[in-house]
């Protein structure tokens, strides 16, 4: 058992008593030569150098150390600095995934549609400018009626200008595989109009030379009013229609299980793969992959069956009804790894709950040891000078007495990929300028947040596949089935629709609310 | 003892004449009724059918004329006297039990027991009817 003694020195050398002496040196080893040790009494303090990860390599598996290993693994020697274990290869591929080049691909779509709104919205000062320019001593002249429609062919392109800014010109979130049907239709609902304004505005005014100024007016004026309904239909088809709720998406992580239940309107299968994905990030726990499946010790009792041996020319009769005897013996067999496994997760819970004791007193205790110094203190107190700390230094110098219990529960918990040295200081840190409480503080470690509390802010975005057997264009209907596919899971959406409601009306009058109370008396006569 | 509202009601019931004591200024019969149609009838422990909302003989005392004359707890009064108790209120069914002028009630009371004794007899002997040896009591079969 653990006999650790509370905090002796905060010294987070010393206190490594379990651990064998082999990983303690190679640790030493790892660690850099600077230390920082701030002189507080007879307090040291010794702080790894940033950037290392909580536990290194080597220790991640620790706790399932399975006393077969001898026999089937190759032993990887650990004694250079530059030994590497699975994790830190899928953390550098990773890595490596999300820094490809940006992607030209994602903004030629809002290039396209921003010239295209652009050409649109100059057009009409163009027709008004272009008879002025080039043959202004023939015009009519009109005065009231034009100015009327100057004025308000001028706010009406500044409407438009605005809710253009206000609802289409932001960053694209995603790229879709095919087309987005609705965005292509509008743009190109867009370009004919415009061009065809431009045909005949080259037919009849600048070729004849036309001189009636006040009809050329109006027909930029008729153009706006134009373009205005036609942004009113694009409001409509890209942002309203998929509002009203009419399926609802079932998403299920296939690693572990952990599903949700969303409403969604009218959408193809690509934009829903959008919408579903938004949310995965905020409402999903953060996918662990060392909390996957039972534990091999668990498992491999069961396969190490008996071995079937053909002796016969031809094999593949046999086949299936070899591994159809082999699973009835197996089922045959009195297996008790259910019983294996219930008491392991008993045993692994009751630790978590130890471990989590340890670390909230530990944190608690912490906590203790600094206050926030006010403006009238600092100066009403010259014969206690105490040394003043910014955040960060506050956070080093109470992060070491926490820093044991921290580290084991996230390695009970497998937590430990998800949060390096540097993460944990920097989270106290930012407790503490807020006055946070300890509890405040350990929220993010006791439970597993949503995946965006642990994406690290990359330009280049997540790359997903969408799986489906329909075209992705086509929209969402009953029974339909896609999946969205990341490197080691994926999300299975299953869509159904929801139930069309009747509802009827029973009138009940107020005063109909009458009661009598229940009697029964026993007279004696 | 279940019935169908509107149809006659047909009970084998126990003819008990009961004869009122004098205590101090009041006469008692000695037992206690409860029921009647102002009453729940869910709450009624003694009846078979729970929406009998008949008077129903809820306690007996010990040693009182009640008991002499062989009430048993349980039973349920169809007459008292001649009146009709099946279809009464609980005031109504206490004031035709109490009445001041009369010192003698003959009540018709059935229970479940009587049923089933005379199907008994009725199967062992199909034509003879019990003779009871009581000179008070005689069973009768009553249509009302």
């Amino acid at each position: 058992m653990d006999n650790e003694s509370q905090y002796s020195g905060y010294s987070h050398k010393s206190s490594h008593s379990r651990s064998s002496r082999k990983h303690r040196d190679r640790r030493e080893r790892h660690r850099s030569k600077s230390r920082d040790s701030s002189s507080r009494g007879d307090k040291s303090v010794t702080i790894q150098t940033p950037g290392e990860p909580l536990l290194d390599a080597e220790s991640t598996r620790g706790d399932d150390r399975d006393d077969n290993w001898g026999e089937t693994t190759t032993v990887v020697t650990g004694t250079s600095e530059h030994s590497i274990s699975n994790e830190d290869l899928t953390r550098v591929t990773k890595d490596l995934e999300e820094s490809t080049p940006l992607e030209c691909k994602r903004f030629i779509g809002p290039a396209l549609g921003g010239c295209l709104s652009f050409f649109a919205l100059i057009t009409p000062l163009a027709f008004l400018i272009l008879p002025q320019v080039l043959w202004r001593d023939t015009l009519d002249s009109c005065r009231t009626p034009c100015e009327g429609l100057y004025v308000s062919l001028a706010f009406k392109l500044l409407v438009l200008l605005i809710s253009s800014w206000a609802l289409f010109l932001r960053p694209p979130r995603a790229t879709l595989p095919r087309f987005f049907v609705f965005r292509c239709l509008l743009m190109v609902l867009v370009f004919l109009f415009v061009a065809s304004y431009w045909l005949f505005y080259g037919v009849r005014v600048l070729g004849p030379r036309e001189r009636d100024y006040r009809g050329i007016v109006e027909y930029a004026a008729s153009l706006v009013d134009a373009l205005l309904f036609i942004q009113y239909l694009a409001l409509v088809l890209l942002e309203v229609r998929h509002l009203q709720p009419a399926f609802c998406l079932k998403v299920v992580r296939s690693t572990d299980g952990a599903s949700k239940f969303y409403r969604v309107g009218h959408l193809s299968i690509q934009r829903a793969a959008v919408w579903v994905l938004d949310r995965y990030y905020n409402d999903f726990s953060v996918y662990n992959p060392a909390v996957v499946n039972l534990p091999k010790s668990i498992l491999s009792k069961k396969m190490t069956g008996f071995k079937v041996y053909s002796l016969d020319e031809n094999t593949t009769n046999n086949s299936t009804g070899q591994s159809r005897a082999m699973i009835a013996a197996a089922a045959r067999r009195r297996d008790n790894s259910h019983n294996e496994y219930y008491y392991e997760e008993a045993e692994m819970e009751r630790r978590i709950r130890k471990r989590k004791a340890r670390l909230v007193v530990a944190v608690e205790e912490a906590f203790t040891h600094i206050k926030r110094l006010h403006e009238d203190e600092a100066a009403a107190s010259p014969k206690h000078p105490r040394e003043v700390m910014d955040p960060r230094e506050a956070a080093q110098a109470i992060f070491a007495p926490m820093a044991r219990a921290m580290q084991k529960y996230l390695r009970t918990t497998r937590q430990q990929a998800f949060h390096s040295m540097e993460s944990i200081l920097t989270h106290l840190q930012f407790c503490i300028t807020h006055n946070m409480t300890p509890k405040a503080f350990l929220e993010r470690y006791l439970t597993p947040g949503p995946t965006m509390q642990y994406q690290q802010q990359s330009g280049r975005g997540r790359q997903w596949t969408l799986v489906s057997e329909e075209p992705v264009t086509s929209g969402l209907r009953q029974g339909l089935v896609f999946s969205l596919r990341r490197l080691d899971f994926s999300l299975v959406v299953t869509v159904t629709p929801l139930p069309f409601l009747r509802l009827g009306e029973e009138f009940i009058d107020p005063k109909s609310h009458k009661f009598v109370m229940r009697l029964q008396s026993e007279t004696s006569v | 003892m279940s019935f169908v509202p509107g149809q006659p009601v047909t009970a084998v019931v126990q003819r008990v004449e009961i004869q009122k004591l004098c205590q101090g200024e009041n006469l008692i019969l000695g037992f206690s009724i409860g029921g009647g149609i102002d009453q729940d009838p869910g709450q009624n422990p003694f009846s078979e059918d729970k929406s009998d909302k008949g008077i129903y003989v809820t306690r007996i005392t010990p040693g009182g004329p009640a008991e002499s004359a062989g009430l048993k707890m349980g039973d349920k009064i169809m007459q008292v006297n001649g009146w009709d108790m099946t279809m009464v209120t609980h005031d109504q069914a206490r004031k035709k039990l109490t009445k001041k002028r009369e010192d003698v009630v003959r009540l018709l009371i059935t229970r479940k027991s009587l049923e089933e004794a005379v199907k008994h007899s009725k199967g062992s002997h199909p034509s003879h009817l019990p003779a009871q040896t009581n000179a008070r009591t005689t069973k009768d079969r009553v249509v009302l």
